[in-house]
């Protein structure tokens, strides 16, 4: 049982300064440019809102935020369940353990940029191995730089190869706690695969679940550096998420207003999302 | 061999391919790589890494990355830990709103708040440092360093904390005799996260720098060169920024199961 006490704060406090530094003055500083115009030297105008209504009506945006979307809903649909089904069939005990676990960490460890360079030589035709494979012994046209389809695949498959070793290491300590004594139970009862699935290990793993999908979703759907590298958005913008397009707006165009404007768009949209798979997956928690 | 152990085996097939390409590609010449594809390096080269080893803006990237890495991984941690404390043990005014708001923090999109963090950084006085970039990190780590620990602690009964207050300890020094070795997986689990995103991060690494903490990733833009590409020199590169990161999930893997096994998470 928690008890009251507000001195707790006190605790607290080198977290709050330290995030709110972080935080809140570049936000801030978003929020300004949000509702100014410039015409450089320095002198800002009051634009009022006009930024946020030209952002949400042009349709430059709701197509970037449509790709974000699928892309993101694509990769969680991949990477959720087979990051649950690669961590039901690990190892629970023996020397494999660790193998497993570190190999399957090496993505994770490499920077981001290091990632898209190496999917972007990995995929070219000809010279790297992904497309060598797929044009000269599979026989099937595949060229990243010149199909929006074959784009899209590589990211896809390029975000599954980097991130779904998060979902099964998650999922892996989730069900390495349930005790033996669970599983004999089940044996004498004589459940069936599916059943102990589903009433011992979906149940024991909610959490780390839980942790698995906000984390998948949240960087999902700020992923800049690796798509961005990978194919640069393109061909043309088939493949230009929120990300790029943003960045393309503020730092290509120089239009710090309406790229303010939509980066705070964007934020919403990632909060009030996040905040519903928050609320829906503890709402039955014992707090 | 039981079936069932086929899917994490060709999992990791499927995860060493890349890794295993770009690893062979970097003691081929760039002259190799360029001129079609090939399986083993025909002509074994060691030039891509005696180039990293010998030149100081190569080699000084991994210092420089190592070193802010650490520091934010340090920072994070020793901030996280009260916190996490505070919301694992006692109800306080705003707690849920507080954890809600700290995790929001890793939804700002990075690419966005890069210019004001420029801005900020230059205003006190801090750019081009290795503190800079340590500080800049903390804002996703510091919300998930709490979030993990906080589900350790929240394992670790009451009665433990009400036993030393009886037996006369003060708080600092239960929390540090008594209280932390209890939760040294949970920590090694923080730290490990914390090590591993402000490792791989580079948009805010990459802004906050010029030239005195310019990180690994930021050089390594340098292989692109009026010349071309060079390959060798690129995927040598990327092959050595795996390395820390494999020596210090060797280290935790046993933490990371065992670890994550104990608490809430």
């Amino acid at each position: 049982m928690k008890t009251e006490n507000q001195k707790a704060w006190f605790f607290v406090l080198p977290v709050l300064f330290l995030v709110a530094f972080n935080a809140l003055v570049p936000m801030m500083t978003v929020v300004n440019y949000s509702v100014q115009e410039t015409f450089g030297n320095n002198t800002f105008f009051w634009q009022g809102l006009d930024w946020f209504e030209q952002i949400l009506r042009s349709d430059r945006f709701q197509a970037a935020l449509g790709r974000q979307f699928m892309f993101t809903a694509i990769i969680l649909a991949i990477e959720i369940p087979l990051g649950i089904i690669v961590a039901l069939s690990m190892p629970r005990k023996g020397i494999w353990v660790p193998v497993c676990l570190v190999l399957m960490a090496l993505p994770m460890l490499i920077p981001w940029n290091v990632v898209g360079a190496m999917w972007n030589i990995f995929a070219l035709p000809k010279i790297g191995m992904l497309g060598y494979f797929m044009n000269d012994v599979l026989g099937v046209h595949y060229d990243m730089t010149q199909d929006p389809l074959a784009a899209w695949i590589t990211v896809i498959v390029m975000d599954v190869w980097h991130w779904t070793s998060l979902v099964v290491l998650l999922c892996y300590a989730g069900l390495v706690s349930i005790p033996d004594a669970y599983y004999q139970a089940a044996k004498i009862d004589g459940a069936s695969p599916w059943a102990v699935f589903r009433y011992i290990q979906l149940p024991k793993m909610k959490t780390v679940l839980t942790i698995a999908i906000l984390l998948r979703f949240m960087d999902s759907f700020n992923i800049y550096t690796e798509p961005f590298v990978l194919t640069g958005g393109g061909p043309g913008n088939s493949t230009t998420l929120l990300s790029i397009d943003l960045v393309k707006i503020a730092l290509g165009q120089f239009d710090l207003g309406p790229a303010a404007a939509m980066s705070l768009i964007y934020f919403a949209i990632t909060l009030l999302v996040s905040w519903v798979f928050y609320t829906l997956m503890t709402k039955d928690d014992p707090k | 061999m039981r079936k069932r152990s086929l899917i994490p085996i060709f999992y990791i097939l499927f995860l060493m391919l890349p890794i295993y390409w770009l690893v062979t590609m970097s003691f081929k010449t760039t002259n190799e790589i360029l001129a079609g594809f090939t399986l083993f390096p025909q002509t074994f080269t060691l030039d891509s890494y005696i180039t990293i080893f010998t030149d100081p803006t190569w080699y000084w990237g991994y210092i420089n990355s190592i070193i802010y890495v650490s520091l934010n991984t340090v920072l994070s941690v020793a901030v996280a830990l009260p916190a996490a404390y505070a919301f694992s043990r006692y109800r306080f005014l705003g707690d849920k709103q507080l954890f809600f708001w700290l995790l929001t923090n890793r939804m700002a999109p990075a690419a966005v708040f890069a210019l004001p963090f420029f801005q900020l950084y230059s205003s006190v006085k801090i750019f081009d440092t290795h503190l800079a970039v340590a500080l800049a990190h903390t804002l996703f780590n510091v919300p998930l360093a709490v979030w993990i620990l906080e589900g350790f602690m929240r394992s670790i009964p009451k009665e433990l904390d009400e036993t030393a207050y009886v037996d006369g300890y003060s708080f600092p020094r239960f929390f540090i005799k008594i209280f932390l070795p209890n939760i040294g997986a949970g920590v090694g689990v923080a730290a490990f996260f914390c090590f591993m995103f402000s490792w791989v991060e580079m948009l805010l690494a990459k802004t906050l720098t010029a030239v005195e903490a310019k990180p690994i990733a930021a050089v390594m833009t340098r292989t692109a060169s009026s010349a071309g590409y060079e390959l060798g020199l690129l995927a040598a590169a990327g092959t050595l920024t795996i390395i820390p990161g494999a020596i210090v999930i060797y280290f935790v893997r046993n933490y990371i199961a065992r670890g994550f096994a104990m608490g809430r998470v």
